[in-house]
């Protein structure tokens, strides 16, 4: 049977979501449905001094209006932080209290105040309007680098301070820098970015009273962990009492890992009305309300010698996080990002010190790369100014400091097991055709164009798991995964996995995965995920952590399945078991050429009387039926890793930058589907290009949102980018039997610094991320007159 | 969106009749459905007008393009008529926002809003249009009053918009990143008796540039604006582009719409 692992295997899923017959929360109406509206604090910081309802309770068709006051006299927990991190003098993190429904204080622009629940969405919307808040406005703290020296936003928070942490030795640092010939420095922010999921944010839950069981439908790349924090922080019900279904989700990016103040709300709200209660986001509240992403103000240095050996490295850091700490709001600044900040290279001496800071925003938390995209802009951007301060190629100063011996003990933090760096990036220069580029540049200047370009080269940490590690590192949970293979009575098979799909393919790649480890065709199998009923509780889906960690513990369950199947082959064919072996869904006896397939073996299983001809195939104290679960927890991260080259061609008239050739050549172990891998990089891609040229959420000095709609928010679209240009080099991973690595991040990671080195080789200056027209523009008048005053 | 009494009349009359200080025409609703929806106008009454036949269609002759005034942008944009007689036109209609726009949006309706950033008004300043209402004719340059605002009457109603013929013309436009409307958008049109510059997006309503227009009146060539100087006071500024960004989009979008015509 030819392996389905390594094929092109269109998305099983794609028909389904591509013909409107995708199921999503928003669809799911149930019988007495109500609607909810949240009236939202318009201002960025302000004291509630009142709320009055009284209007609003008796508008048309409302049911209830409930407050902040109703939730906290219901002792509702408040929503939580999920990572403690400590600061460098060993002190904890400072967490202000985050109440689902405001009512003390608001502290952004979207915050939750009340919920109005009607009839009909009209009705609570129109209600909305007439409760009527008192506020004390108050000023905001907006900008993330002058949080520090603003109002304290919280009382018991100096200088709006979540922690001040530090990973590396400033003392070897310091040695480092001070035995360098030179020292590159650069200032950068990580611009601000909201996620877009293309399925704004909902939740509709449903209380039984008879049960009390509540089920609760959501948009959540998480539904185990929704389950598990919205019943044993937020109280809302026992977990065996609480339900909660994801079904199809539309993206997610980060902003669906953890559950929001939303359906804490829908799921009190129902259990206290005894209706159920559905809410769904309207794009102005997607952008207000769904947590953000990056927001980092960088200072960092590099210490290298003349023949540009890198010595040192290190990174000072304030990381906005907005207004309270959200689940992974303290992890993405710290051990997601300040270990890769040293990047793919050999560094002797490192330190990455991160200042976590609350401002008057949206939360920010993991947004598609989570710390690694801000890590490797960093050390990129530095690296090829490096390059470019000692005269050297790009290229040559990076391979000068690649490892090449592997398993590599990265500086900080992680021992990343596999990997051939100067392999992919030789292929890189191959497929981007990199000798050509000064005739391409020539070319360029002769339609009046300026062309650029530049490298990325990046390594990773993701498939977010090993427990032992994340755990002490602060993290308040596991992240191992967990999957279910279920025989069916008849051989299909039906396979529950812990992580969710919400455009990765799972339903594609996991059926690739079980079907050739059962041998049985892939039509036949079928993936379930997203029900905290029917699978057994899993992690979810972030941190490219899916396949690697979710897939294995597939593997591991066929093995079980199959481990199992021998003892009962063994006897339906009455040999010993160790003379059956198992291959492409036979099992069968070497000897004597007996089979029974794995379809026989399951029917069997699941009837183990004795029926006329058919004697009872179970060995003796085998249990009936064929259904096995594992639980993976793997050894280490996965380290995917790669080279980009990024061209781009300004109009100095505009100062427009076109992407005009992108080459992406990625090492992501074994590949189980190309097709799904490549559609990976492509939306990473358009979201890191996005990054850098066109994408920024832009708060005012008085904490209003300005680019709260797609008016003002540029999202890049398809005709912003050229055809990608990808390969692969393979270097399998060990941590994992499959040899995979995370490949959904990897995109928007490595093209944010691809894309600017390649701006800045053609404007010849530092400039800040996005680079718009205008900025581009800009340098352009600035480098003319410098030209026109050298010649 | 709150409650609002729908109406529709296939005559011009009743239409400008049932209009009242609270009411709305609704053509494409291309701008009149969002800004229901997000709460930033309501209307008691919404007068549909697209069942009135007589407003819609294009006429071509020698001299001029009329179009009325609910011909959606994407059959100006296809007319094998207006390609021939003015292609910058139709070029025009093809690059407002997206296909669904397009589908459904209006020249009417375009210019009635007098959006800041929107295409078509450019094109009637360039163009010498002569806007026909249910009761008047009004030249273009009296037509576009301001920010969002236009020389209509309460329930006046706009028929349709005649264009001049020109010897040549372009329209280059700077789309938004975001919105892909006009940052800054330059109707260049070549008369007999004269040059007109339609510029949007730049500051706070549609206008001719004079001193672009001369300088090309004397001499049709990129080269000519070389020295025109456009000051930036009175240009808009946003976080997309400043107002000395615009002012030199302007000079930079009208050389390229002289060099491509
Ligand atoms: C996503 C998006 C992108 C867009 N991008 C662009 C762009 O790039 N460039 C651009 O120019 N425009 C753009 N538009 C606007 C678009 O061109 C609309 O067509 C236009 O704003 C309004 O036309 P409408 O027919 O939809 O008018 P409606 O929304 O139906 O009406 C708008 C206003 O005009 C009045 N009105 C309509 N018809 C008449 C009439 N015959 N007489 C008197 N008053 C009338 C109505 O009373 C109402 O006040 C965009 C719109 C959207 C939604």
């Amino acid at each position: 049977m030819a392996s389905l692992v390594g094929s092109r295997v269109e998305r099983k899923e794609d028909k389904k979501l591509l013909t409107g017959r995708g199921k999503y929360t928003a669809d799911v109406t149930f019988a007495h449905q109500t609607y909810a509206y949240f009236v939202r604090s318009p201002h960025a910081r302000a004291q509630i001094k009142n709320v009055d309802i009284s209007k609003a309770s008796k508008a048309s068709g409302v049911v209830a209006v409930l407050t902040g006051k109703d939730i906290a006299n219901d002792k509702i927990g408040g929503l939580i932080a999920g990572w403690r991190i400590k600061s460098e003098d060993g002190s904890d993190m400072k967490v202000p209290a985050h109440p689902p429904l405001a009512s003390e204080s608001v502290n952004y622009v979207g915050d939750h105040v009340a919920v109005v629940i009607a009839e009909s969405l009209d009705e609570a919307r129109n209600a909305a309007e007439l409760v009527k808040v008192d506020y004390k406005v108050l000023k905001a703290v907006v900008k993330t680098d002058e949080a520090m020296k603003s109002d304290s936003i919280y009382k018991d928070i100096p200088k709006n301070l979540c922690f001040d942490w530090l990973l590396g030795d400033r003392a070897k640092v310091k040695e480092a820098f001070d035995s360098a010939d030179k020292i590159i420095k650069v200032d950068l922010i990580n611009n601000r970015l909201v996620p877009n999921a293309m399925e704004p944010r909902a939740a509709n839950a449903d209380y039984n009273p008879s049960t009390e069981e509540i089920t609760l439908y959501t948009t959540s790349q998480n539904p185990h962990l929704a389950r598990i924090i919205i019943s044993a922080f937020n109280a809302v019900a026992p977990e065996n009492k609480l339900r909660v279904i994801a079904p199809d989700v539309g993206g997610g990016f980060g902003s669906k890992i953890y559950p929001y103040a939303e359906e804490v709300v829908c799921s009190w709200a129902s259990k206290k009305i005894e209706r159920p209660v559905k809410w769904v986001a309207d794009r102005t509240e997607s952008f207000l309300s769904d947590c953000h992403g990056r927001d980092h103000v960088t200072h960092a240095e590099l210490a290298v010698k003349n023949d540009g050996t890198f010595l040192g490295f290190k990174n000072e850091t304030i990381a906005n996080i907005g207004a309270y700490a959200s689940v992974f709001a303290t992890v993405t600044p710290t051990y997601l990002f300040g270990p890769c900040a040293t990047g793919v290279y050999k560094m002797p001496a490192a330190y990455s010190n991160v200042k976590a800071v609350f401002t008057n925003t949206a939360p920010v938390d993991a947004y598609r790369g989570a710390g690694r995209p801000e890590a490797t802009y960093t050390i990129e951007v530095l690296v090829e100014k490096a390059a470019r301060e000692l005269g050297m190629d790009p290229a040559e100063i990076r391979m000068k400091n690649f490892p090449t011996e592997f398993p590599f003990q990265q500086t900080l933090v992680h021992s990343v097991d596999s990997g051939d760096y100067n392999a992919g990036l030789k292929k890189a220069m191959e497929v981007a055709d990199y000798k050509g580029f000064e005739k391409r540049k020539k070319d360029s200047e002769a339609n009046g164009k300026i062309r650029g370009i530049g490298f990325c080269t990046y390594f990773e940490a993701c498939g977010i798991a090993p427990s032992a590690v994340v755990m002490s590192l602060g993290c308040g949970i596991g992240l191992w995964e967990s999957a279910e293979v279920r025989f069916n009575p008849t051989g299909n098979v039906t396979v529950f996995t812990g992580s969710h799909s919400h455009g990765q393919g799972h339903d594609t790649t996991f059926a690739q995965i079980a079907a050739d480890q059962l041998g049985v065709p892939l039509e036949n199998i079928e993936i379930s995920h997203g029900d905290t009923d029917k699978g057994p509780f899993g992690y979810g889906t972030y941190g490219s952590r899916s396949l690697t960690v979710g897939g294995t513990a597939i593997v591991k369950a066929c093995d079980k399945i199959i481990a199992k199947g021998k003892k009962v082959a063994a006897k339906m064919l009455e040999v010993n078991e160790s003379d059956v072996e198992f291959k492409d869904g036979e099992f069968i006896v070497a000897k004597s050429n007996q089979k029974k397939t794995i379809g026989e073996v399951a029917f069997a299983c699941y009837l183990p009387g004795t029926y006329g001809e058919v004697k009872s195939p179970l060995p003796e104290g085998e249990e009936p039926g064929l259904k096995e679960t594992s639980f993976f927890d793997p050894g280490n991260f996965s380290f995917p890793a790669g080279s980009h080259i990024c061209e781009v061609e300004i109009d100095p008239d505009t100062g427009t930058t076109e992407v005009a050739k992108y080459t992406a050549i990625d090492d992501f172990g074994t590949i189980i589907n190309p097709l799904i891998v490549e559609g990976q990089v492509h939306g990473g891609l358009a979201q890191g290009i996005g990054q850098a040229l066109y994408e920024n959420c832009h708060y005012d000095d008085s904490g209003q949102l300005v680019t709260a709609s797609y008016m003002d928010y540029t999202m890049p679209r398809a005709d912003n980018f050229p055809e990608f240009n990808l390969g692969f080099t393979c270097t399998p991973a060990t941590s994992n039997p499959l040899g995979t690595k995370g490949c959904g991040e990897a995109g928007a990671i490595a093209s944010p610094p691809a894309v600017m080195n390649a701006v800045m080789n053609a404007i010849g200056t530092d400039i800040s991320m996005p680079a718009t027209a205008e900025k581009v523009w800009n340098a352009c008048q600035k480098m003319k007159k410098s030209n026109s005053k050298a010649a | 969106m709150k409650t609002f009494n729908y109406h529709s009349t296939n005559d011009v009359k009743e239409a400008t009749k049932l209009a009242s200080s609270n009411s709305a025409f609704l053509a494409g609703g291309m701008t009149t459905i969002p800004s229901m929806k997000l709460g930033l106008a309501s209307y008691k009454d919404i007068i549909d007008i697209k069942r009135i036949k007589k407003l819609s269609g294009i006429k071509v002759s020698g001299k001029s393009v009329i179009i009325g005034a609910t011909t959606k942008h994407v059959e100006v944009a296809n007319s094998k008529e207006i390609k021939k007689a003015i292609p910058s036109l139709a070029a025009l209609a093809e690059g407002i926002g997206d296909p669904q726009v397009r589908n459904r949006g209006t020249i009417g309706g375009s210019i009635a809003n007098n959006d800041p950033a929107a295409d078509y008004p450019s094109a009637c300043i360039a163009l010498n249009a002569t806007i026909h209402t249910s009761s008047r004719k009004i030249t273009a340059d009296k037509f576009f009053a301001g920010m969002f605002e236009t020389a209509l009457k309460k329930g006046e109603l706009i028929q349709s918009v005649e264009f001049q013929v020109p010897e040549k013309s372009c329209y280059q436009k700077y789309p938004n990143p975001a919105s892909r409307y006009a940052i800054v958008g330059v109707y260049v049109a070549k008369h007999k008796n004269g040059v007109n510059v339609g510029v949007t997006g730049a500051k706070s309503c549609v206008y001719n540039e004079k001193n672009i227009a001369s300088a090309l009146s004397k001499s049709f060539s990129s080269s000519a604006i070389d020295n025109v100087k456009i000051p930036s006071s009175g240009m808009n500024s946003d976080i997309h582009a400043s107002a000395e960004y615009r002012a030199n989009m302007v000079k930079i979008f009208a050389k390229k719409a002289v060099d491509a015509c």
